[in-house]
């Protein structure tokens, strides 16, 4: 991947201004097809899935409270874990981004809600909604693109930190919670100075941070296990292993939604004076679908129809499978890429990437050439994961 | 909630703080309730809310919705009105209705509503509402009641502005199976009702009105605009000859309220209104808009969002993406209406009718329709 506008073979080189625009035109469309048809049903659904995963959370730890046993362990911990995914994927971050705004409920609204996450929402808010949302894939403007931590990118440089990454990326996805956290503060960048570190703003907000993060461990690592009585580090462990399934699953889906083979990015200076028509295009080239089974998109939050989410980041997320033919008729109409694929080949795909831009973009070619200076014999069309 | 041992009432404050806290440590980042809530929404310390448990037609377009309050409800006087919200297609909407029975023996509260055209809310409680939904409640409100001690009594109502009086008049005078109930606490009262309606067929709880009439307890004066021509409220004396000895209540649209205001102070007599919908709202293209908190009023075109016309009359304002898709703008619109710049929708809000501050908007796409306060 290397941004659009420096592509030998520019995917969009065959539309017209006009063209653009009316492909803005076109996804406006479907978004009031949406609004005008936006009521009870929906309502509905959105009360019945929070209705469910809160009594699934209570049940998963009722039933823990006797983990020692392991049939008990085994089925509380399965349905803790998922019951910790549905409200950070299909519930938390739907909310947050204003999704079930319109039904009015303070309950259920951008403005209240507070998701089981190390992360405090105002902060996620700013940082996902505010900036990932709006400068999709612009190298330099959108930090999701490898968090700050890894290069996921031709145009990003290399520095040898990036040699790494491989191991960052796991660390990263079995923290992944606290990744976010970190990643919301700008930790980073706050942490490198003096001057920064003493930031009235920074530090404000690392308080909210940790106070959460203590609220989340009480609730987890302390109240839980205390009330199962016998099965105190049975249960402890029951809820560490929740939080790292929720981790290594997020991160997976996450990792999907722009980082497989086949999503584009875009130069800094390519989006001044946009368009509505080419934030639009940039949302549609920026991001990558999953296929796969009813179950597996409601698991992942809908955010396997990452496409759909990113035109219309506001509408309400059972929405998306339904609109999802006719952006991918849109798509064929302009001739252009609908980035797709199961699962395991998404997440696939996006790791091959960590591990191939770990090393320098000329790393093939330099290493055929020191191979070539040592006089031995070069398989043709022998590159590393090209 | 409130059963504890008697005998441990020293340690009492203490050991029910301590498991609160336990309770909200063990559920962050939600709270007990949200959990609570699940299983019964109607309970001690919950947001008050009611259960619909009976909804029964009174005319072809009128109601009468009966309502199981929560614990909490803290009970009301004969006449007092109520703030209910109802999810209408999915939205949640907020109405003040009068509570038409007096307190009833199985706790039940019971608002009478007449589907006014438009109306989205009254259209939905009589058509739409079933049994079994649950609904908001606040607390009933209202100065809008019988004084407590007897007396002449003239009523004034018009249309649906029937419901108070009926609430009061039930709870003096209870109309069972067997016919009107006359109890003691109620002989000391003289009541003359002037009640105007269309028609006939359209005058909600008319039969009501004409058992108590017949029974002899109320004197009742019925007036039909397409039978009687509409009331010329100067006539009024004619209708009621010892007007000037009796208290009036008059409740109904503002028109009749402000001619009975004339009417009476011109006379020196005493007047008790009650009006639902005080202001209409006038939906336009542009419009001032007041902020609240910090009393600026900036003059804004029908184009224009907001965010950027408070921003360039030095407003400062909460933003983020400027285009509608991160909801770092939104500010709750108390008064007035707004019109999304991409799809044209209007967001209307009246106080009273929305909940807490107002209808969060988002200003960035947001352009006043009208004059509009924003609390910020």
């Amino acid at each position: 991947m290397t941004v659009l506008q420096k592509k030998t073979h520019n995917p969009i080189s065959h539309l017209t201004a006009e063209d653009i625009e009316q492909i803005g035109v076109e996804l406006d469309a479907i978004r009031q097809s949406v609004l005008d048809t936006r009521g009870g049903d929906d309502a509905a659904y959105i009360r019945k899935v929070i209705s469910a995963q809160r009594k699934l959370e209570l049940a998963s730890r009722a039933v823990l409270l006797v983990s020692m046993f392991p049939p008990a362990w085994i089925v509380g911990t399965a349905g803790l874990a998922v019951a910790k995914i549905i409200e950070n994927m299909e519930i938390g971050h739907n909310v947050m981004h204003g999704q079930w705004d319109w039904m009015r409920d303070p309950k259920i609204h951008s403005t209240t809600w507070e998701w089981d996450n190390a992360s405090p929402s105002e902060q996620w808010k700013h940082s996902h909604n505010e900036l990932h949302h709006t400068y999709t894939n612009v190298i330099g403007k959108d930090n999701d693109l490898g968090y700050g931590i890894m290069r996921v990118d031709e145009d990003q440089r290399w520095v040898p930190l990036y040699a790494a990454q491989p191991l960052w990326n796991f660390v990263n996805a079995c923290i992944f919670e606290y990744g976010i956290a970190a990643y919301d503060l700008e930790l980073g960048k706050n942490l490198a100075t003096k001057e920064r570190r003493q930031d009235p703003d920074f530090r404000a907000r690392a308080k909210v941070t940790l106070k959460k993060i203590r609220n989340q461990m009480t609730k987890d690592y302390v109240i839980h296990p205390l009330l199962s009585g016998p099965s105190f580090l049975s249960t402890l462990g029951a809820n560490a292993t929740a939080n790292l399934i929720r981790n290594l699953w997020t991160h997976s889906v996450i990792m999907c939604g722009h980082f497989p083979e086949g999503v584009e990015t875009f130069e800094r200076k390519s989006i001044v004076g946009e368009t509505r028509g080419e934030w639009y295009l940039r949302q549609m080239l920026g991001s990558a679908n999953i296929s796969g089974s009813k179950a597996m998109h409601f698991m992942t939050g809908n955010l396997s129809f990452q496409i759909e989410h990113h035109l219309f980041p506001d509408l309400p997320s059972n929405r998306y499978q339904q609109i999802a033919p006719q952006v991918q008729a849109l798509f064929e109409k302009y001739g252009l890429k609908y980035t797709t694929g199961s699962l395991p080949r998404q997440v696939a795909s996006a790791w091959k990437k960590v591990f191939r831009l770990s090393l320098p973009n000329d790393f093939p070619r330099r290493r055929k050439a020191v191979v070539s200076a040592l006089g031995a014999a070069q398989p043709a069309g022998e590159r590393i994961a090209a | 909630m409130s059963l504890t041992a008697p005998s441990t009432r020293a340690a009492r404050p203490s050991l029910r703080r301590r498991l609160v806290q336990l309770a909200e440590r063990a559920t962050s980042p939600l709270l007990p309730a949200d959990y609570l809530d699940l299983f019964d929404p109607l309970r001690p310390g919950a947001d008050l809310r009611g259960r619909i448990v009976e909804v029964h037609p009174e005319t072809a377009d009128a109601a009468t919705i009966v309502i199981r309050p929560g614990a909490d409800w803290a009970g009301h006087v004969p006449g007092q009105y109520v703030r209910i919200g109802v999810d209408v297609d999915g939205v949640r909407q907020w109405r003040a209705y009068s509570l038409t029975h007096g307190p009833r023996p199985d706790g039940h509260i019971s608002i009478t509503v007449k589907a006014v055209p438009d109306g989205l809310v009254s259209t939905h409680l009589v058509r739409e509402s079933r049994p079994g939904t649950l609904v908001h409640l606040e607390q009933a409100q209202g100065e809008f009641v019988l004084p407590g001690d007897g007396g002449r009594f003239l009523f004034v109502t018009a249309g649906s502005g029937v419901t108070p009086v009926i609430g009061m008049l039930r709870n003096l005078f209870p109309v069972a199976d067997a016919g009107v109930v006359r109890l003691p606490r109620s002989a000391a009262y003289d009541i003359v009702v002037v009640h105007v309606a269309p028609s006939a067929p359209d005058s909600i709880f008319i039969d009501n009105l004409r058992a108590l009439d017949a029974a002899g307890l109320i004197r009742l004066v019925a007036r039909y605009d397409d039978e009687h021509g509409v009331l010329d409220v100067e006539h009024l004396d004619e209708l009621v000859p010892d007007l000037h000895e009796r208290q009036t209540l008059a409740c109904g649209p503002g028109g009749l309220l402000d001619a009975l205001e004339r009417h009476h102070q011109a006379r020196g007599l005493q007047l008790l209104t009650e009006q639902f919908r005080a202001t209409t709202l006038v939906v336009g293209e542009g419009g001032k808009v007041a902020f609240s908190g910090s009393g600026a009023t900036v003059a804004a075109d029908g184009g224009t969002p907001i965010l950027d016309a408070a921003e360039a009359a030095g407003v400062l304002m909460p933003s983020g993406c400027r285009m509608g898709i991160c909801f770092g703008c939104v500010l709750p619109l108390r008064e007035g209406a707004v019109r999304d710049l991409r799809t044209g929708a209007v967001t209307t809000a009246t106080p009273g009718e929305t909940e807490g501050r107002g209808v969060p908007i988002q200003t960035c796409i947001s352009a006043a329709a009208g004059a509009c306060v924003i609390d910020h």
